[in-house]
């Protein structure tokens, strides 16, 4: 009985940690596909009508800006899973 | 010192670095040989990644590429650097926690069979070997040009440093070399960068003056849209490619870069998954180092070649460059037969115009100009860059050293990835379970030594241009192993059936497709134009629609099959769990 009511409280444990883990996954590839495909891809006509210095916007996207934003987000995505490793308990020693 | 002497030694430097670095990093377990002992610091590892995965078509033909796409290029700047983003989120921990040395060996455990493996190992040497010829044509084309011998011999001497060290040091070698590559490789690249742009601009830092105004007036990027579509170009920040092919090979070669078996791999090399996650952001920073210089090498090639055969309005009979004033880089690349001038108005100057614009034919024509005269292959604009430039000429051999160690690099790691296939999935795994560590070693050693001749045979005689090759291994990797890998992991619900099915389906079709059009290995059968194309989708294109029937029928076949065993449902719990990542597999 107590090892089938810890072997339950694992079981939740695991799955609130895959859910926060997706949610963040979630997010983080939302951001992904609007600066890379929809800045630079189905949006650069609008954007391309703003300018940034010498650049047109959509066009900077496609060609500097979504790989400065995907670095960010590895980075960001890496500290939130820290914390949610460590929340759930499942972080590394 | 003249540039060939100079060649020498800056090249041999390299060379003797990465042989002290893989003599003083031989493997001596299969652990060190498969996965460097997974002690491998996550910067480092990024550093290695960036080396491993930045290829002789990354440093030579993409910024060429670029030039004369224009919006175009894109494609590969986001698909090449949008896929490690999806690498750290969705697979690269996971199969770090996983924890064991090959990509089939994760395929065979999670869709419990044997037959997934082997598909897995299929398209795996499939896609390494497609890649590798790209990488041994790069090396045999750099040697070539600046060492002044043939390509074959150049392709040779290659295939003999990628034995040393490959075959000696395995991962753990290969790491290290790989680090230093990396160094090699981008100051190669941004050197010459920083020079051209401070001369354009004003400014050093190539990012911020791609988007600057020239010293001469104006911003660049207007400018060259100016200069381009005058000569009856589509405009530079246009491109010409429809927007449904963008995204779709942008798709293919994110889907591809997390795909790919010798990227993938570098991950388990780290000690924690914790490391997999950001050794994976550290890649993309030292990648996107090159991939953020490259649009404006290509923006800045485009407008110094444009503007040195055109220099004034166009139409003006003599604003085209005279031929016998032509600059002492153009007489050197038409050596190479890299770049070409066919005189046809018979006028002695050059004319180099978008002759399939039938509009702009018309006004040429009305001018006397009988056709496009200047063919340029796209694999020069970076490799002749620091000479348009007037740059020192140790430069130009640091640029040829940069390109050896890009195209060696990634050679060697895809030489690795197909050994240690074959000894550890195919004959540890399959034929000859029996087998000791030190003969599974030995087979390791053995099969990277069998693997370099054939990526030599395929190097002297290449089944298509370098980038044409890489763009056929993408479309492989997006339709056939990214999403056994990424359902695996995310699914509990796909069988074997299903993983096996949709492999298959993925592959072949995608195969089809590019083999229909591009004809590789057999003539096409049918010409490779947009007309003919299904949806609009480029053979380059295609692999997203082979990754879609993929996931498609895995789930069809899955919905439809009995559910996988308590034991794997165990395993894919297990690999979504960091803890308890950090104990070895022994095997």
């Amino acid at each position: 009985m107590t090892v089938n009511s810890a072997d339950s409280a694992r079981a939740t444990q695991r799955n609130s940690y895959w859910r926060a883990s997706l949610r963040l996954i979630m997010l983080c590839l939302v951001i992904w596909f609007v600066v890379s495909y929809g800045f630079g891809i189905l949006l650069v006509d609008q954007m391309n009508a703003i300018n940034l210095g010498g650049f047109k916007l959509g066009f900077w996207f496609a060609q500097q800006g979504s790989i400065y934003v995907f670095v960010v987000l590895i980075f960001f995505y890496a500290m939130r899973m820290n914390v949610i490793d460590r929340q759930h308990g499942v972080h590394e020693d | 010192m003249d540039l060939k002497t100079l060649t020498y030694l800056i090249v041999g430097a390299s060379f003797a670095l990465y042989f002290g670095i893989a003599l003083y990093t031989t493997a001596r377990s299969t652990g060190d040989f498969y996965v460097a002992g997974k002690g491998v610091h996550p910067v480092v590892n990024g550093m290695a990644t960036a080396a491993d995965w930045m290829s002789a078509a990354s440093f030579i033909s993409m910024a060429g590429l670029i030039a004369f796409l224009g919006y175009g290029g894109s494609v590969y700047l986001m698909g090449w650097t949008g896929g490690y983003v999806l690498l750290a989120m969705l697979l690269a921990p996971y199969l770090r926690k996983y924890g064991k040395f090959t990509v089939p060996e994760f395929i065979g455990d999670r869709y419990y069979s044997k037959a997934a493996r082997l598909v897995a190992v299929v398209c795996l040497i499939f896609i390494s070997f497609t890649y590798v010829a790209g990488q041994m044509r790069g090396v045999g084309i750099v040697f070539s040009r600046f060492m002044e011998v043939s390509v074959e011999t150049g392709l040779i001497v290659g295939m003999g440093i990628v034995f040393v060290y490959a075959v000696l040091g395995g991962m753990k070698g290969i790491t290290y070399t790989q680090v230093a590559q990396y160094v090699v490789l981008i100051s190669a690249y941004t050197v010459p960068a920083v020079f051209i742009a401070f001369n354009l601009t004003g400014n050093p830092v190539p990012q911020v003056a791609m988007g600057s105004e020239l010293t001469s007036g104006g911003y660049m990027l207007d400018r060259l849209n100016t200069l381009v579509t005058d000569l009856g170009f589509a405009a530079y920040t246009d491109g010409n490619k429809t927007t449904i092919d963008i995204f779709c090979i942008t798709l293919v070669l994110m889907a591809g870069t997390a795909g790919l078996p010798h990227v993938i791999v570098r991950f388990f090399t780290v000690p924690k998954v914790r490391d997999a996650r950001s050794s994976t952001g550290w890649a993309l920073v030292f990648i996107a180092l090159l991939y953020t210089v490259a649009p404006a090498v290509g923006a800045m090639a485009r407008y110094n070649l444009t503007t040195t055969i055109q220099n004034g309005d166009v139409g003006v009979a003599t604003a085209n460059l005279e031929y016998e004033q032509r600059p002492e880089w153009f007489k050197r690349w038409e050596k190479t037969g890299l770049l070409a001038f066919q005189d046809k108005n018979g006028d002695g100057r050059i004319q180099y115009y978008n002759d399939k614009n039938p509009q702009f034919v018309e006004k040429a024509s009305a001018w006397g100009w009988k056709g496009n005269e200047l063919t340029v292959n796209n694999d020069i604009m970076v490799l002749a860059n620091p000479e348009i430039a007037n740059l020192p000429n140790w430069v130009i051999a640091l640029v040829a050293a940069g390109g050896i160690a890009a195209a060696l690099s990634t050679a060697a790691g895809l030489l690795l990835v197909i050994s240690s296939s074959i000894s550890h999935d195919l004959m540890k795994g399959a034929l000859t379970p029996n087998i000791t560590e030190k003969q599974e070693l030995t087979a390791g050693r053995l099969a990277a030594a069998v693997a370099i001749l054939i990526a030599g045979y395929l190097g002297w005689n290449p089944p298509a241009f370098v980038a044409q090759v890489v763009a056929f291994a993408f479309g492989l990797a997006a339709a056939s192993l990214f999403p056994a890998i990424l359902m695996g992991i995310f699914s509990r619900t796909i069988t074997r059936e299903g993983a096996i099915a949709g492999m298959l389906t993925g592959l072949i079709f995608t195969m089809g497709y590019i083999l229909y059009f591009k004809g590789i290995f057999i003539a096409p059968l049918a010409a490779d134009v947009p007309a003919n194309w299904m949806l609009g989708i480029s053979p380059e294109g295609i692999g997203s629609v082979g990754m879609l029937l993929n996931f498609l029928v895995a789930f069809a076949v899955s919905k439809m099959t009995a559910a996988p065993p308590r034991d794997v449902q165990e395993l894919i719990e297990t690999i979504r769990l960091p803890a308890g990542a950090g104990s070895a597999h022994s095997h």
